[in-house]
């Protein structure tokens, strides 16, 4: 994503706020897979991966390694108690069946009504869907981590997509490194600014009409 | 270049039958049991399917609808890659979940220019599947990732499609058979079946029933099923009677032969990565 350690980090951390004790959830690829290692301390989450693991835990010490227990990037990983394994018919069965509470993935544009695109640019290296489409159409709350703007300085964050939408009206909240915003019936809601940003630098890098309430709290 | 196999396509073929043992399979399964391959099996002949990888190798041609089970190349058969590769076959048409990495799982036959056309859900792992498609000498056709597994599924078990309403208003949905039930829409998926499944199991008997290894489970049953022929590649064989009943995911009467598995060849992206630090 051209973004920093730190910032990815950093919005890892915020968006590792929303686990809520007992959420199925199942993490993208990227900043996304971040967010396990912020877990706030006393939430227990279910992490879900779309190739047949639900309770999947860390990657394992270097040497513990496992080849044949892999998230869905292709990584080791490990199960903690309570795991089971599954054929994938049935890992999505789980998706589309609602049983996910939460999905938090990557994404090149999102729009004020929360459109989500985020597997092809026409005319550039395709790589295909994956199981974006199920997750970010049937888990119940989905989470956007992403840069605010592109490598071309133009927003993400659009009044309607330009690229193929990967579903429509699903994105309940976007987190940027500038910022994060709620997906509302009114339309996009500036909720909190990402220090050293400025309410007025959020505006000025969103296409999208943002709703600016009076509380917006800073992230420091 | 790209086609979201919104036209019928020769490979979706709702209904299709496994042919009867030892009818069109390449083999005789009521015959003996070729010399060596007789692992403790004592149930005699017609129940041993436990075959050499030459004879798997002998169903795989020019041409062939081949269908692979592996995720990222986890649980994708090491020995019948590696033998389709050898054996030099071409024009393949692949289907399975992804097209692995360039040197990983069913990767090298996508990199050695072999497949004409692809079913898949995922190409971003293997830089020349991208390559080949833009260039035009492969085709790709995608499809989201759950409607695929059950696209296979439904092929397996015998069913002419599904109805589902992933990608319905999207790209993914356009110039698609649609059909409202109870006042949703949902789009007309036909199943997928091959001419040859293969799969890779942990454990298997001589009969094919089959476990798998942790995540490297994945679309391995499912395509277990929809193989006209389906070969196990098993990194090891116990006798039959030798697999507890209640913990076999395939039963072995969708399997046509076995085949012993010496684990996998190639090394993984995360241990490259090790070796490098």
């Amino acid at each position: 994503m051209g973004m920093g350690e730190e910032t990815r980090s950093r919005i890892a951390k915020r968006a590792a706020l929303e686990l809520q004790n007992g959420m199925v959830v199942n993490l993208g690829i990227g900043i996304p897979t971040l967010v396990a290692d912020f877990i706030p301390e006393g939430v227990h989450v279910v992490f879900h991966a779309e190739n047949g693991i639900l309770f999947a835990g860390r990657a394992p010490d270097p040497g513990e390694e496992d080849p044949f227990l892999c998230n869905a990037g292709g990584y080791p990983i490990t199960i903690v108690n309570g795991a089971s394994y599954c054929d994938s018919a049935i890992a999505f069965a789980m998706i589309r069946r609602g049983c996910i509470d939460m999905t938090i993935l990557g994404a090149l544009e999102v729009s004020e009504c929360g459109d989500l695109a985020n597997w092809i640019v026409p005319g550039k290296r395709v790589s295909g869907i994956g199981g974006a489409m199920e997750l970010a159409q049937k888990a119940k709350k989905v989470v956007v981590l992403m840069n605010h703007v592109n490598q071309q300085g133009e927003s993400k964050i659009r009044k309607r997509c330009g690229l193929p939408l990967t579903a429509r009206e699903c994105v309940d909240l976007i987190i940027t490194d500038m910022a994060v915003m709620e997906v509302g019936a009114e339309g996009l809601i500036l909720r909190e600014v990402m220090a050293p940003y400025t309410v007025e630098d959020v505006v000025r890098y969103t296409e999208a009409a943002l709703i600016i309430p009076e509380n917006i709290s800073i992230i420091t | 270049m790209m086609d979201h196999g919104a036209n019928g396509n020769e490979n979706e073929a709702g209904g299709d039958t496994k042919p009867s043992a030892g009818a069109s399979d390449g083999f005789d399964a009521a015959s003996g049991i070729p010399s060596g391959a007789d692992a403790g099996n004592r149930a005699g002949t017609a129940l041993n399917k436990i075959r050499t990888l030459e004879e798997a190798l002998a169903v795989i041609t020019d041409g062939t609808t081949l269908m692979y089970g592996g995720f990222g190349g986890i649980g994708t058969p090491p020995a019948l890659t590696e033998g389709i590769v050898a054996k030099g076959v071409k024009d393949l048409i692949l289907i399975g979940n992804d097209t692995g990495f360039p040197q990983i799982g069913i990767g090298p036959l996508v990199t050695l220019g072999r497949v004409a056309k692809v079913i898949t859900s995922h190409i971003g792992s293997n830089p020349f599947a991208g390559k080949r498609m833009t260039e035009g000498s492969m085709e790709v056709v995608f499809y989201p990732q759950g409607t695929l597994a059950e696209k296979i599924r439904a092929g397996g078990v015998g069913l002419g499609g599904i109805l589902v309403d992933v990608g319905v208003g999207t790209l993914m949905g356009e110039g698609r058979e649609t059909v409202s039930v109870l006042g949703k829409t949902y789009l007309v998926e036909p199943a997928l079946t091959a001419e040859v499944a293969i799969v890779h199991a942990k454990r298997a008997d001589p009969y094919g029933n089959l476990v798998y290894d942790k995540s490297g489970r994945n679309f391995n049953p499912l395509v277990a099923m929809a193989g006209r022929i389906t070969i196990a590649e098993a990194d090891e064989i116990v006798p039959l009677g030798g697999l507890d009943p209640e913990t076999i995911v395939t039963p072995g009467v969708f399997v046509d032969m076995v085949i012993p598995g010496k684990g996998v060849s190639w090394q993984w992206v995360w241990e490259k990565k090790h070796a490098a630090e």
